[in-house]
């Protein structure tokens, strides 16, 4: 074993070796058992959740691992189970939904597998070179899961523009990053925070801010870096569409979170300020743009670009509070968003696609426990209570006005109004509407039902009760270093 | 008080809701109307405790009931009423039992979903009225947007689609607003009490400086306005009224524009005392507006339904003006006047909904003489028309009265403006009577309408009953307001008040508008006429 190196580093990996384990097993199935879809989603459901135990159980650490190259800390737990629930209730609406488009399941669960790994060590890592091949492992795997229905053109385009557009963004944040090591000589995020500190900022590590910024920013989809999602979204399968816009979008987070806030507190005012911009922005083109879909898919596209800017605002904020609301938000998106197109899959049947609005006519009448649920995402995505959706967005207006942002929340509501128009409309579709489209009658499987139930269960419950959420995502965010006090503006 | 640690409040909020939940599980239309007004009625009955256990001159909220909810940000499951809440508890509790009656037969398509909306409405708004928690208070407010918008959108006539949206946005804009202001005073208490608390009873005691109560009282007015409605946020109210069902249209006139004024008593004066009386000239300002472009508006209407709609803008003036005169008498008048416009205008629309039912017309010029065919509806009408211009012996003289009391000690120009919104009333009231039910049987469609049927006669029996006994002997509900009316009134006279100034900060605001400029005795001037009314 290298020098620095100890069996308790392997120890503190398990989650992740335990989810590569999986993926190897699911990889040498598809091979000996390729047709036995049911045991491969079982084998791939039971990684997850294996891992997943294995992340409760490592709740209260807080070490770093590996030389410092991962933090083993409750935020990084905190993601890892937002991005394995997510990688769950994706497993569970893929397996209809890539029964009826006729795919071969192993390589597809395998994947989603690998970018969940991915996923994990962007919300450990604590040193760039760690996260960026976090994020890479990631980005890989998602590129050919958006490609993965190999005769729709649709999605052939979207694999390759994300393709080349992921691309590109990861070298201007690769070089954004070689800024930071140019000036500061270590890749470690303490080391680069150390070495910042008294620093006066020059336009070098303002250059770099901007470059990782962007970089980042098109991962979790921030406007002006927008512009490849709602064609990914629309082509993509489905499901991965889903979790594309929550596990990839979580994760990115918590990498942002740990490079900006962690690394580079010290030019807080530089990022914040780019950040609030593009807050702004984001959410308001985001909204203005859904207004006017008439594909479902790229409603909820635009409308989760919107949900990236209110997102921000807890970067913005960068306070204890802001950094835990966003973890809620972040929380209860994954249940609202994973639904909203947990519907959208079930709505794909073998005569229809299915992702237009109109081919939600009546469907209060043709499957009432999708309608519901839809109904209460919808409300939940608008912030309407009682669902999870307006705790989140309380909570993260709140942090904003505690701050002193108080007009960023003026235009955070203000969007958030405007939002309700068209997630009103779907809801118009579902359930004013009553002429019956074409297609076949919707059948929700057990897959399915599951997935909708624990989503649905996840909008409510914690829509009437979110104590819970909030204590977890209050003891996560304190293991963040780097975070300013509360602004006292009055 | 052995019943003190009963949940009542509990209970009632929550029996519509159960009744919805049961909904769920029937699927005959007959079985569903029946377990939808076994549960409306049940909500009413078990409300009436209130009224007889409600201590008059106990403390300043009773029947509490208080849990941890969010613990890690301080909101709490917090409920508890005062005389004022009883008695809109009560209004809402009997319309939306009547409101559940009226729809027996109107109501034929998609009925289940129909009465799980009117249920669950219902508990959203109980739980508005009850909730002493403001974050709770919140989650009830917006709640009853949803099912709202579902009744008027899917049940509505004509232009359904385009008021219900107009409705959700118009409230939810307002709405979203006020919630800012909610978070702005919840992290001003923190950073003076260290507490963190949504516990409005706590924010009535707090002083905060008066450029704060001035922007916070902004975001509360735009919430609440809408929701009155003032001019000129009232565009929604005729759109959203007309298209609605009977039931909803009941409901949205004589409960939901009650939480406007409702958090405006509530929330806006003794939480926001100093800004109160700087915004005292604007707010009457646009209410006089709203009670003469009403009144002239609804004159010029030819649609029966929008008609009654327009007058609920001109009505709601006249209790915002009583609420921002700022005297006791203003405010029990006030909030008198809020519990006659419930009663009075929602028999207007259950009145408007029955010849609705029968011709599936709204327009005036379709009906007339119908006096002679439906002698039994005439009266009924004749009643409640008369109640809402106020006609002495009925319930709307009084609460006018008080407020015109209340107002003139303010400012004689404010009571004569007020008072031609009352004759201006009149006039479109008796014209409309008078083109429906007077004349001749012109139109041969009218000839063999039939009149009032039981179920008919049982919905407006309880709303003529309340409208003489308040008319005649409203003593017994001036008493359950005084000791609220008094807690505002020492909120905000502690601000204005020569007698009474508990602060010295903030001098600005503490130097009174002209307008306002009263001697110290003019409360007790003001009580006289309370007792002389009720005895």
């Amino acid at each position: 074993m290298p020098a620095g190196f100890s069996s308790l580093d392997f120890f503190y990996i398990l989650p992740e070796l335990v989810l590569t384990g999986g993926a190897m097993l699911l990889l040498l199935l598809a091979v000996l058992v390729p047709r036995r879809d049911g045991l491969l989603l079982w084998t791939a459901l039971a990684a997850v959740a294996l891992t997943l135990v294995l992340v409760v159980r490592f709740f209260g650490l807080d070490v770093t691992a590996s030389r410092g190259l991962l933090a083993i800390d409750g935020f990084a737990a905190f993601f890892k189970v937002v991005v394995l629930l997510s990688a769950a209730l994706t497993l569970l609406m893929s397996a209809p939904y890539l029964k009826v488009e006729g795919i071969r399941v192993g390589e597809y669960y395998f994947l989603i597998l690998c970018a969940t790994l991915g996923m994990m060590f962007m919300a450990s890592g604590v040193e760039l070179i760690t996260l960026f091949i976090g994020l890479e492992t990631m980005a890989v795997s998602f590129y050919v899961l958006v490609g993965f229905l190999k005769p729709n053109p649709r999605s052939n385009e979207a694999a390759v523009k994300y393709f080349l557009l992921g691309g590109f963004s990861l070298g201007i944040l690769l070089y954004g990053m070689s800024l930071v090591y140019g000036v500061t000589g270590t890749t470690s995020l303490a080391g680069i925070a150390a070495a910042l500190r008294g620093q006066d900022t020059s336009l070098v590590l303002v250059l770099a801010v901007i470059l990782i910024g962007a970089g980042m920013g098109f991962k979790i989809a921030a406007v002006p870096f927008h512009m490849w999602a709602p064609d990914v979204y629309e082509g993509a399968p489905t499901p991965v569409t889903a979790f594309l816009s929550v596990g990839s979008k979580a994760a990115s987070f918590a990498m942002l979170l740990r490079i900006f806030v962690v690394g580079m507190p010290s030019l807080g005012d530089e990022w914040a300020l780019f950040f609030m911009v593009l807050a702004v922005v984001t959410m308001t083109v985001g909204n203005i743009a859904a207004l006017t879909q008439s594909n479902l898919k790229r409603l909820l596209a635009y409308s989760s670009i919107a949900h990236v800017g209110y997102l921000l605002i807890g970067v913005v904020v960068r306070t204890e509070r802001g950094v835990a609301a966003m973890l809620v938000y972040l929380g209860v998106y994954l249940f609202m968003q994973l639904g909203a197109f947990a519907v959208v899959a079930a709505m794909r049947r073998s005569d229809i696609v299915g992702d237009e609005l109109k081919d939600l006519n009546g469907l209060s009448k043709r499957s009432p426990m999708a309608a519901i649920a839809m109904l209460f995402f919808m409300l939940s995505l608008g912030g309407i209570p009682p669902t999870a959706g307006f705790m989140g967005k309380v909570w993260l207006f709140g942090a904003a006005i505690d701050a002193g942002f108080i007009w960023l929340a003026v235009i955070a509501v203000a969007n958030s109004a405007l939002s309700i128009y068209y997630y009103i409309r779907v809801v118009v579709f579902m359930w004013i509407n009553q002429e019956e489209p074409v297609g076949s009658p919707i059948v929700i499987g057990p897959a399915m039902r599951v997935a909708l139930g624990v989503a649905l269960l996840g909008t409510v419950v914690l829509g009437l009760y979110p104590q819970f959420l909030f204590e977890q995502a209050e003891t996560a965010a304190r293991t963040l270093q780097g975070m300013t006090a509360a602004v006292a503006v009055r | 008080m052995s019943y003190a640690d009963f949940p009542l409040l509990s209970l009632i909020m929550f029996t519509p809701l159960v009744g919805a939940v049961l909904l769920l599980f029937v699927s005959k239309p007959n079985t569903i109307r029946w377990v939808a007004n076994g549960f409306a009625m049940l909500g009413f009955l078990v409300s009436l405790p209130l009224w007889f256990w409600l201590d008059t001159t106990g403390p300043d909220w009773q029947f509490v009931e208080r849990h941890d909810w969010i613990p890690s940000i301080g909101a709490e499951y917090f409920l508890g009423v005062d005389g004022f809440s009883t008695l809109l508890i009560l209004l809402a509790t009997l319309i939306g039992a009547i409101a559940v009656l009226s729809s027996w037969t109107a109501i034929t398509e998609r009925v289940k979903e129909y009465y799980i909306f009117l249920l669950v409405l219902q508990t959203g708004m109980i739980g508005a009225f009850v909730a002493l928690d403001f974050l709770l208070f919140f989650v009830f407010w917006e709640v009853m947007l949803v099912p709202m918008y579902f009744l008027i959108g899917i049940w509505g006539s004509a232009n359904r689609l385009y008021s219900a949206i107009k409705f959700f946005l118009f409230t939810l804009v307002g709405s979203v607003i006020m919630l800012l202001g909610i978070l702005a005073v919840y992290f001003y208490n923190y950073d003076i009490t260290g507490v963190y608390t949504f516990d409005i009873t706590r924010f009535h005691e707090l002083n905060m400086p008066f450029e704060y109560q001035w922007w916070v009282f902004l975001a509360f007015f735009l919430g609440f306005a809408v929701k009155v409605p003032m001019f000129p946020f009232h565009t929604w109210l005729p759109d959203a009224h007309t298209d609605a069902p009977t039931a909803g249209s009941v409901i949205l006139a004589a409960v939901l524009l009650k939480m406007g004024t409702y958090g405006f008593i509530r929330f806006s004066l003794p939480i926001l005392p100093e800004a109160t009386l700087v915004f005292v000239p604007w707010v009457v300002g646009l209410s006089i507006v709203g009670i003469i472009y009403g009144a002239l508006v609804a004159m010029a209407q030819s649609d029966w339904k929008r008609l009654v709609a327009y007058s609920s803008v001109s009505h709601m003036g006249l209790v915002m003006m009583g609420i921002f005169a700022l005297t006791p008498v203003g405010i029990t008048g006030s909030i008198l006047q809020q519990i006659n416009h419930g009663i009075s205008t929602g028999a207007l629309f259950l009145i408007v909904g029955i010849v609705y039912e029968r011709r599936h017309t709204r327009e005036i010029s379709e009906y007339g003489g119908l006096s002679k065919v439906m002698p039994a509806f005439a009266v009924v009408f004749a009643v409640m028309m008369l109640s809402s211009i106020g006609l002495p012996t009925l319930n709307g003289f009084i609460g006018e009265v008080l407020i015109l009391q209340g107002i003139f000690v303010v400012n004689t120009w404010w009571a004569a403006a007020a008072a031609s919104g009352i004759v201006l009333g009149a006039a479109y009231m008796l014209w409309l009577y008078q083109r429906t039910m007077f004349g001749t049987v012109d139109n041969p469609k009218n000839e063999n309408l039939p009149d009032l049927n039981l179920r008919e006669w049982a919905t407006f029996t309880p709303l003529l009953i309340l409208a003489v006994w308040i008319g005649l002997y409203p003593k017994p509900f001036l008493d359950r307001l005084e000791t609220s009316v008094d807690h505002v009134m020492a909120r905000v006279n502690s601000v204005y008040g020569p007698r009474n100034v508990l602060r010295d900060e903030s001098q600005e605001a503490a130097d009174p508008p002209e307008l306002l400029t009263l001697d110290g005795d003019v409360p007790d001037v003001i009580e006289i006429p309370v007792r002389g009314g009720g005895r």
